[in-house]
């Protein structure tokens, strides 16, 4: 952990420890930092799970109440010790969030937030419903924390608890994106057909951030139950369940800090506005909610992706990048012992959609060291066919075999493994990540650190040869100048590049590529060329689907021709620009 | 129970539901065309509603006002954003649109309200009057987040709701009103009993959802509103002008919701908040339907109606634990029932 | 006479870069024109420009009007069209819709005739024509983009990188059809990688670098020049392309 990275954050903690102890300042602060503090715990939570994973939740606010009831009826109804009724509430929010979970992460697109907001509210009416929890009236007289003789009664000795809970969950959270499980939950929004192509798992990754978001709120309502001493429904219903989500968006919902900020302007704003304004208009009714309405919607116009980027943009600070040590090494995909000569087997691979032949009774195999190349015309089913091998789609009949074994079956993340990897037609990489860090999701199968290792920075070594593998592939490919470029800023044609390092990072031994030379000038189709018999050489095999054939014919060792999802012809490139089949379907007029 | 009292609540559940999937459709327009998941929804009904009732008891409704100021911030956002390219013609258009018609509107309310209207111009001024406020909601709030993520334009709609709903209690205040009918009719069919309102509901509800139904799946112009929800960049490229779009889409649901509004006014009192929780329920069907399927979306409205009727015939204290709980095994197995969606990630 | 689209000291901007800067070009009635250049060059970004999806600084004229009070929209009711880098279409709705949508701004009469070309230049379009868009191989796609645009029956076509992805044989299509597009009194401004064919179809060229443009004139001269052949035009398949 750099010191430069980190000393903003150690900055803030010494300005937020200091406040409570400069005298003069108002108590009403510090009773207005503590709330802002619990809510920037749950908004942290939903910036991980919302901003990050793409996965809007309504529900949080369940959660609370989840950490704030276990506690709640630990501490008076069974004299347990406050700091050992923390263990569990994070626990029972954490189960909690299991069950619910599971259920959750199943839903897709809109059906998800739908699913929280359903839940959400259930919960709250059972909060209200059920006779141990007080119904109503909810449980009071929560003993405070206390440590020694001291009992944390004022909100300014509380404080300290719940700063350095914020503190402490912003560097663990920030820990967490910045490891190869953070660059999993980075690429659930918009790249997790390619992250399962490297072993990623989607399902539990999911649940994984949606379990951290509900013990975050789970420690809020601990955290919560000890400052008030009292407990009620209302806090956990749909109202604060939303509000959160505000809280997330206006600061800035994918940034760990944007949950804080946002918990501090929405928080100041509503005590503003009900504090001042009856006093300027003399009015009745909720002025209060009209113009925090309205407000809402000015804040949203002026920075849509949150007041945290925004501010930052405009200040002087660059990012700081990661620098990779490529003297590190990573050991080496673990493959079967032996050579073996025929690495992919295709044989009457057929795929249907409907009534529709994609792959029509397609057989053709791979042998080792070699460039064999797939061409056709469009729809002749190349890409299917590289989706069938691949795991992506399921095939209707025949049999694919890798080394001998059968994948008929198989999921993308165990093709990775048996040492098959590839590019994407459509360019799948996470925009909002630099080149290293998109290249580094190549080898997710090659590293080892968990979530909770990665928390606690545990995962360095590991991380450093990941790291180094991916900035290697990068200089092989030769973009190490844009190494620290994010991926969304470069050109297509570049972008594809991108996407062959991040393959190689995998360590395979047959390497498919989906129109990889599309996009490239001839300089750059040279280098390609050169690079893939370069890997060739080393003992790598290519199976390619090009349409320039100038790139293809010259390269390829041998050729395989579909057209309307039927192999027509196959053999050396010679043979094949001569074929008239092939030139009457796809190349166009003879030589 | 007899067979008289099941069908007594089937009826009302079927009126209720009827309603319901007036407004679960406006939402699933509105999702369609402009992304935005439209919460304020359930405030064009109160406005619809308790304007016609203000109206037609001879009192002025606040919302005529709004109407006027709405305008007026549109007209100079209007001058703001166009500050590079103006000339007379759009200044003039502006104007005429933001400033004119919004003033006309109030004077004729204004004569209406002191004059005792006949309910047929009650009717009128509450449909323009919340017509237009769905127009300039749009052009306010959401046309300069049209760019954004559908989670953007959610709370953005949340702080719509927050303050329409705030403004609804400053104009018409905390007391709910009823409304005139619009037929005293009434079929008698066996035991049954429909009024000529329940029938206008049953009527209209019907006539929009085989409008709306043609409209987006037969006209060039309800695909060119499909076209700018799915890719606003190359429906533009097409010429569609999606401004307008979005535009045409809120004041057909405003109207719709003014519409429901003032067909259920008369039959049940509406106070400044009850607007939401109908929309609530609209909502409900909406999401059964995916926020994509018409007919979906109607038969779960109808559904929930039914289920309303007859829960709070056996009102229970669980009820609404059960019910939520109940919808999420419900939505999973819609999601599960819905094919992949494509992977870009528009948000 | 005066050219159909006039572009006069363009500065573009992407992102924090500088992409456009200050160029200009012209394009007359009846032409093809053709930009070449690498990756990265700005020719995207200068089609984007001018379409008005990108503010430009700088002067754009089409059809004798000046196109700064114009929006996308109404750039495009001017007769002016573009294929982008990433096609736009309609992915959940079917080709047909697609290219209904293409006609927008035509009258009934104009679209049912526009269809018949279509079909006619694109009949894989046809079979597939209620076939969702975003289920389409990458090759439909862009033709069913072209086509789309085609519908408008534009004065002026942009098209932006036109052959990527697309087998020789289609490539081949594509650009007999871009210059049947010309005998029917479109004009067509094309940005390609592919410089060989774009050369050839031609009448003038652009060489794009680094936002500016280092060569221009007649396609044939373009061709012909040293560096231009040995950065861009690289070896010839024989046969392959059809051309």
């Amino acid at each position: 952990m750099s010191m430069r990275e980190r000393w903003p954050v150690l900055l803030f903690a010494c300005v937020m420890a200091a406040i409570p102890l400069v005298s003069g300042v108002p108590p009403f602060w510090i009773v207005l930092l503590d709330n802002i503090g619990l809510s920037a715990l749950v908004a942290m939570g939903l910036v991980l799970l919302t901003g990050v994973g793409g996965l809007t939740s309504f529900g949080q606010a369940a959660f609370c109440g989840f950490g704030a009831y276990t506690t709640a009826v630990l501490t008076t109804a069974y004299g347990v010790s406050p700091w050992l009724a923390l263990p569990a509430s994070l626990i029972v929010s954490g189960i909690a969030a299991v069950i619910l979970g599971l259920v959750t992460v199943r839903l897709s697109g809109h059906y998800l937030p739908l699913g929280t907001i359903a839940w959400g509210l259930g919960l709250f009416y059972l909060f209200s419903k059920l006779e141990f929890l007080g119904r109503n009236d909810g449980v009071s007289g929560i003993p405070p924390l206390s440590v020694g003789t001291l009992k944390m009664l004022d909100p300014g000795t509380i404080y300290f608890a719940i700063w350095a809970a914020v503190l402490i969950s912003a560097v663990l959270t920030m820990n967490l994106l910045d490891s190869r499980v953070g660059r999993a939950i980075r690429a659930l929004r918009r790249g997790h057909v390619a992250a399962e192509a490297f072993g990623v798992q989607t399902p539990r990754t999911k649940l994984l951030v949606f379990i951290y978001a509900a013990v975050l709120a789970g420690l809020s309502g601990w955290l919560y139950a000890h400052f008030e001493r009292t407990v009620n429904p209302t806090p956990f219903g749909a109202e604060a369940g939303i509000e959160y989500l505000f809280i997330a968006v206006v600061g800035g919902a994918g940034y760990v800090w944007g949950g804080v900020l946002g918990a501090a302007i929405v928080v100041v704003l509503k005590e503003v506005l009900q504090s001042y304004l009856p006093l300027l208009l003399h009015a009745e009714g909720q002025l209060e909610t009209i113009v925090f309405g309205i407000l809402l919607v000015a804040l949203l116009q002026l920075a849509p992706q949150g007041v945290w980027p925004w501010l930052i943009s405009r200040l002087p600070f660059k990012p700081v990048r990661k620098q990779a040590d490529t003297s590190l090494a990573l050991p080496p995909r673990p493959r079967a012992a032996g050579t073996p000569d025929l690495l992919l087997e295709v044989d009457k691979a057929r795929k249907q959609f409907g009534g529709v032949v994609a792959v029509n009774d397609v057989s053709f195999d791979v042998q080792a060291r070699e460039i064999v190349a797939l061409i056709g015309p469009n729809g002749a089913g190349k890409s299917t066919t590289f989706n069938l091998i691949t795991g992506v789609l399921r095939a209707s009949s025949g049999t694919l075999s890798v080394l001998g074994r059968k994948i008929r079956n198989a999921r993308p993340q165990e093709i990775v493994e048996l040492g098959i990897s590839r590019t994407f037609q459509h360019v799948k990489l996470v925009p909002d990540m630099t080149v290293l860090e998109n290249v580094a999701i190549g080898a997710h199968q090659r590293g080892h650190a968990g979530a909770l290792a990665s928390m606690l920075r545990f995962d360095r070594a590991d991380e450093a040869k990941l790291l180094a593998e991916a900035a290697r592939q990068i200089a092989r490919v030769g973009l190490a100048d844009q190494i620290d470029q994010l991926a969304g800023s470069l050109s297509l044609g570049q972008q594809r590049i991108v996407e062959i390092a991040r393959a190689l990072c995998a360590d395979p031994m047959l390497l498919l590529l989906d129109e990889p030379a599309a996009g490239l000038r001839h300089m750059e189709k040279q280098r390609l060329a050169a690079l893939l018999r370069e890997l060739r050489d080393g003992g790598m095999s290519v199976l390619l689907v090009e349409h320039d054939m100038g790139f293809v014919m010259d390269l390829a060792d041998r050729v395989v021709v579909l057209d309307f999802g039927t192999k027509i012809a196959e053999g050396t490139p010679d043979m094949i620009k001569r074929d008239p089949e092939v030139i009457r379907a796809y190349l166009g007029a003879a030589a | 129970m007899n067979s008289t009292i099941l069908l007594f609540l089937i009826q009302d559940g079927i009126t209720n539901g009827a309603v319901y999937a007036l407004l679960g459709l406006a939402l699933v327009l509105v999702f369609a065309v402009t992304r935005v998941i439209l919460i304020p929804q359930g405030e064009f009904v109160t406005y619809g509603a308790l304007t016609y009732a203000s109206l037609a008891s001879g009192q002025m409704p606040g919302t005529a006002k709004l109407a006027v100021a709405m305008g007026c911030a549109a007209f100079a956002l209007d001058l703001f954003t166009e500050r590079r390219a103006l000339h007379a013609r759009k200044i003039a258009r502006a104007f005429v649109v933001n400033i004119v018609l919004p003033c006309i509107v109030l004077a004729a309310t204004f004569w209406a309200a002191s004059h005792h209207a006949p309910i047929p111009l009650a009717i009128a001024l509450s449909l323009v009057i919340v017509a237009m406020i769905g127009l300039f909601l749009y052009r306010l709030a959401f046309q300069p987040l049209a760019q954004t993520s559908v989670l953007v334009l959610l709370i953005a709609a949340v702080g719509c709701h927050l303050a329409m709903q705030g403004l609804g209690l400053l104009f018409f205040g905390a007391e709910g009103q009823r409304g005139p009918v619009l037929a005293d009719a009434a079929l008698t069919v066996g035991p049954l009993r429909f009024t000529g309102q329940s029938l206008a509901v049953y009527g209209i509800t019907v006539a929009f959802i085989v409008g709306l139904w043609l409209f987006f799946g037969l006209s060039l112009y309800g695909k060119a509103l499909r076209a700018t929800a799915v890719n606003r960049l190359g429906a533009r490229l097409v010429g569609i002008r999606t401004s307008l779009s979005g535009q045409i889409a809120f004041l057909l649901a405003s109207v719709i919701g003014a519409l429901s509004g003032i067909l259920i006014v008369p039959i049940t009192t509406l106070y400044y908040d009850t607007g939401f929780l109908i929309g609530l329920k609209g909502f409900i069907a909406a999401i059964i339907g995916g926020l994509i399927s018409y007919p979906v979306t109607a038969i779960a409205a109808l559904m929930v109606g039914i289920v309303e009727a007859f829960s709070s015939f056996y009102a229970s204290n669980f009820k609404e634990v059960i019910v939520f709980m109940l919808l999420v095994p419900l939505l999973l197995l819609r999601s599960l029932a819905t094919p992949a969606a494509v992977e870009e990630e528009k948000d | 006479m005066s050219a159909l689209l006039s572009v006069a000291d363009a500065h573009v901007a992407y992102g924090k870069v500088e992409a456009v800067r200050g160029l200009s070009l012209d394009v007359r009635d009846n032409e093809i024109v053709t930009i070449v250049g690498a990756n990265g060059a700005g020719k995207t970004t200068l089609l984007n420009a001018i379409m008005g999806v990108l503010p430009l600084k700088g002067r754009v004229a089409f059809a004798g009007a000046d196109l700064a009070r114009f929006e996308i929209e109404d750039r495009v009711a001017l007769g002016l069209s573009l294929v982008a880098e990433h096609r736009e279409l309609f992915a959940s709705m079917n080709v047909e819709d697609n290219l209904q949508l293409g006609a927008f701004r035509v009258g009934r009469a104009q679209a049912a005739s526009a269809f018949e070309r279509v079909y006619a230049l694109f009949p894989r379009l046809k079979e597939r024509r209620k076939q969702l868009a975003g289920t389409l191989s990458g090759g439909e796609q862009q033709m069913l983009a072209m086509g789309r645009a085609l519908m408008g029956a534009p004065k002026l076509l942009m098209l932006d990188e036109p052959s990527l992805g697309l087998a020789p044989i289609i490539v081949a299509d594509i650009f007999r059809t871009i210059g049947e597009l010309r005998r029917a009194g479109v004009s067509v401004l094309l940005v390609e990688q592919n410089a060989q064919a774009a050369l050839k179809i031609a009448d003038r060229a652009y060489v794009m670098e680094l936002g500016e443009f280092v060569l221009e004139g007649k396609a044939g001269d373009v061709a012909a020049n040293a560096r231009v052949a040995a950065s861009y035009l690289g070896f010839q398949h024989e046969g392959a392309s059809g051309i």
